[in-house]
C-alpha cells in the first residue's frame, strides 16, 4: 500500500536520527546533551497535550508516568534481561535489542498506570482532577523512594548508556506521529468533542469514558517511553527527578504552546528546554528571569504562543496569491 | 388520531423526582415510526426532563422506556444514541472550538469501521472511509446551506445557523428518532417558517420520527401531526393539534383558570 505523507515524515525523521546518531562523535557533547533533552521534553509535552490539550482532562501527574517508565526500563536492562539471558549481556546486545524492549516495557507499565489515573477523571473535572493527578504523581515518587530494590532514596545508578540521538529522535517522531494521526481522524475528533461538551458528545454517541481513558493510556505510554530514554541518558535516576515540579514544567510547555496545538507545543518544549541553557551566563538571575519570562508570556499570550493564525499573518506577504487557508476563510457578515 | 399501535418509542408510567419536586409523573408517551409528535406545555412543565429521560441523561425513578422493541433502562447516553435516538439542546450545545465541518464529521463516529489502530496505520480502508465521510459531511452541509461556513469555528456562526448545524449534527448519527428541544427559540418569524419547512423536509427525506418540544404554537400547529400536552409533569391532553389546543384543561394551563375562553391558546410572547 501507499504510505501516507505523515508516515513518510516519520520515516524521514527516523532516518535523520540515525544519520545524526552515526555522526554524533563529531557533535559537541554539550549540544548532544541539549538535543537529547529537547527530544525527551518534546515527547513528554506532546503526549501530555493529548490528555490536557485535546481531551481537556487537566492532568498534573505526567512526571509519575515518566518515573514508572524510567524505573521499569532501567530494571529491564539492568536486572531482568541479564537475568533471563546471562549470555547476552554484552553492551552492544543490550543497546540494540534489550533497550527497545525495555522502552516498550516502560511505556506499557506507564500505560497501565494511565488506566488507574484515568479512572478518577471520569468523575472529576478541572481543578479537582489536577489535584488528584498531582497526588498520583507524588504517590509514585514516594513508592520508588521506598523501594529498596531500585535504590530507594539514593536512586538507581549504573544504568547502561543506551540512549542516543537515534532513539530519542525516532521516539519523538513516533510520538508526534501517533498523537497527530489519532487526533486528525474522524475517530480522533472525538477527543476534542469530549473537551468541548461532554453532554453533547454523549448525545451523538461518543463514549466519553472510553475516550478519556484512551487519552490517559496513550499519553502515559509515551511519557513512560520518555522516562526510559531519560534514565538511559542520565545513567542514574532518583525519585527527586520526577517530582511535581517536573509535571508542572511539562504542563507549562503545553499551556505555553497552546492547548491542543501540537506544533505550538513542540516549539514551546524546545524553547523551554533551551531557555534555561541560554540564560546560563547570567546564572544567578537565571531562574528569576525564567519566571519573569513565563509570567510575561502568560500575560501577553494566554492562548499559547503559537497560534496558526499568527504565523499565517506573519507569512501572508510571502503567501499572497495562494489559495485562502481552508481553516479560517473570511465569512460574510 | 390516537397513539400508534406499535410505537417506535414508548414511555410507560415514567416518573422522576428531584428532591421533593416530581418533575414528571407517571407519563405515558408513544412516538410512531416516522411520526411528527409535538410535546408542549407551559414553562417548567417537564418537557426537557422528558428528553433527558429518553436520552439517558436522567434515570426514571419508576416506569420504563422502550425504543424499537428494546428497553433503554440502564443504558448510557452514548449507547442510546447508537440505537438511533439523536437530539438537539434547548441552549445550543455545539462543539464550539471545532469547525462547522468537524462538528458534523465527529457525529459520523458512530458508524465508523476504523478505530484508533486504523487512524495510526492510515491504510487504504481508513483513507477510503475518511474520504467517504468527508463527502457525506459536505453533502449534508450543502443540503442545509452551511457549506460556505465549513471552515468557520462553530461558535462564530449566527444563531439560526447554529441551530441548523445542531440538527445536521444530530442527523449525521443516522437516527430513527430525532428529538428537537425548542428549535424555534429566539428565532424571528421568517426564520421560524424556514425552520418549519426544514423539520418537515428532514422528516420526509431521512424518513425518521421527530419529537418536538416547542413553545411557539404557530410552529407546533404547522409541523406536528399529533400533540401531547404536559403540565407539572402530568399529561393533560393528547390528540390532533386543533382538538388539543382547544381542550379546556390545556387552555387553562396556558391562560389560567377563568371562564372558558373560546380561542385556542395564543403563542407565548417571544423574548
Amino acid at each position: 500500500m501507499m504510505p501516507g505523507r505523515r508516515f513518510l515524515l516519520l520515516l524521514g525523521a527516523v532516518a535523520a536520527g540515525s544519520v545524526l546518531s552515526l555522526q554524533s562523535h563529531r557533535i559537541n557533547p554539550y549540544f548532544l546533551d541539549v538535543a537529547v533533552t529537547v527530544a525527551i521534553n518534546v515527547i513528554l509535552a506532546v503526549s501530555l497535550n493529548l490528555i490536557n490539550g485535546y481531551t481537556g482532562q487537566f492532568s498534573l501527574g505526567h512526571a509519575g508516568f515518566m518515573a514508572i517508565g524510567a524505573y521499569i526500563a532501567a530494571s529491564t536492562t539492568m536486572f531482568w534481561a541479564p537475568g533471563l539471558l546471562p549470555a547476552a549481556s554484552s553492551p552492544g546486545f543490550i543497546g540494540m535489542a534489550v533497550f527497545p524492549a525495555a522502552l516498550l516495557a516502560g511505556g506499557l507499565a506507564a500505560g497501565l498506570a494511565g488506566i488507574l489515573v484515568g479512572a478518577p477523571s471520569l468523575r472529576l473535572k478541572g481543578d479537582y482532577l489536577a489535584i488528584v493527578t498531582l497526588g498520583f504523581g507524588e504517590i509514585i515518587r514516594v513508592i520508588f523512594r521506598n523501594l529498596e530494590s531500585v535504590g530507594g532514596a539514593l536512586g538507581l545508578n549504573g544504568i547502561p548508556a543506551c540512549t542516543n540521538l537515534f532513539w530519542t529522535i525516532s521516539m519523538a517522531a513516533l510520538t508526534i506521529y501517533a498523537v497527530t494521526s489519532m487526533v486528525h481522524s474522524t475517530y480522533g475528533r472525538g477527543f476534542t468533542a469530549v473537551q468541548d461538551d461532554e453532554i453533547a458528545a454523549e448525545a451523538i454517541g461518543i463514549n466519553t469514558t472510553r475516550y478519556k481513558i484512551t487519552a490517559f493510556v496513550v499519553g502515559a505510554f509515551f511519557a513512560g517511553i520518555a522516562g526510559g530514554l531519560y534514565g538511559h541518558f542520565k545513567l542514574s535516576i532518583d525519585p527527586r527527578g520526577f517530582d511535581f515540579m517536573k509535571s508542572i514544567e511539562i504542563a507549562l510547555m503545553v499551556i505555553l504552546g497552546g492547548m491542543g496545538n501540537t506544533v505550538g507545543v513542540i516549539i514551546a518544549a524546545i524553547l523551554l528546554t533551551l531557555l534555561p541553557e541560554l540564560l546560563r551566563p547570567v546564572a544567578e538571575y537565571r531562574m528569576m528571569l525564567y519566571s519573569f519570562l513565563l509570567i510575561l508570556l502568560m500575560l501577553t499570550c494566554p492562548q499559547g504562543l503559537f497560534q496558526p493564525r499568527f504565523f499565517r499573518r506573519l507569512l501572508s506577504p510571502f503567501l499572497r496569491g495562494s489559495a485562502a487557508p481552508a481553516e479560517d476563510p473570511p465569512r460574510p457578515a | 388520531m390516537n397513539a400508534p399501535a406499535s410505537p417506535l418509542l414508548e414511555l410507560r408510567g415514567c416518573t422522576i423526582r428531584f428532591g421533593g419536586l416530581t418533575a414528571v409523573s407517571g407519563l405515558d408517551l408513544a412516538v410512531g415510526e416516522r411520526e411528527l409528535l409535538g410535546l408542549i406545555g407551559p414553562n417548567g412543565a417537564g418537557k426537557t426532563t422528558v428528553f433527558n429521560l429518553i436520552t439517558g441523561v436522567y434515570r426514571p425513578a419508576a416506569g420504563n422506556i422502550r425504543f424499537a422493541g428494546s428497553s433503554l433502562a440502564g443504558l448510557r447516553p452514548c449507547q442510546i444514541a447508537s440505537l438511533g435516538i439523536a437530539r438537539t439542546f434547548q441552549n445550543i450545545r455545539l462543539f464550539p472550538s471545532m469547525t462547522v465541518f468537524d462538528n458534523v464529521r465527529v457525529a459520523f463516529h458512530l458508524h465508523l469501521l476504523s478505530g484508533i489502530a486504523h487512524a495510526l496505520w492510515r491504510g487504504r480502508t481508513f483513507r477510503a472511509e475518511e474520504e467517504s465521510i468527508e463527502s457525506r459531511v459536505m453533502e449534508m452541509l450543502e443540503i442545509f446551506r452551511l457549506g460556505r461556513h465549513r471552515g468557520a469555528a462553530a461558535h462564530s456562526l449566527p444563531y439560526g445557523d447554529q441551530r441548523r448545524l445542531e440538527i445536521v449534527r444530530a442527523l449525521a448519527t443516522r437516527p430513527r428518532l430525532l428529538l428537537l428541544d425548542e428549535p424555534a427559540a429566539g428565532m424571528n418569524p421568517s426564520e421560524k417558517s424556514e425552520l418549519m419547512r426544514l423539520i418537515r423536509f428532514v422528516q420526509e427525506r431521512y424518513r425518521i420520527a421527530v419529537l418536538l418540544v416547542e413553545h411557539d404554537m404557530h410552529v407546533v400547529r404547522g409541523v406536528c401531526q399529533r400533540l401531547v400536552v404536559l403540565d407539572y409533569g402530568v399529561k393533560l391532553a393528547e390528540g390532533v393539534p386543533e382538538d388539543v389546543l382547544r381542550h379546556p384543561k390545556v387552555v387553562a394551563a396556558y391562560l389560567g383558570e377563568q371562564n372558558t375562553p373560546r380561542r385556542a391558546p395564543a403563542a407565548p410572547a417571544e423574548s
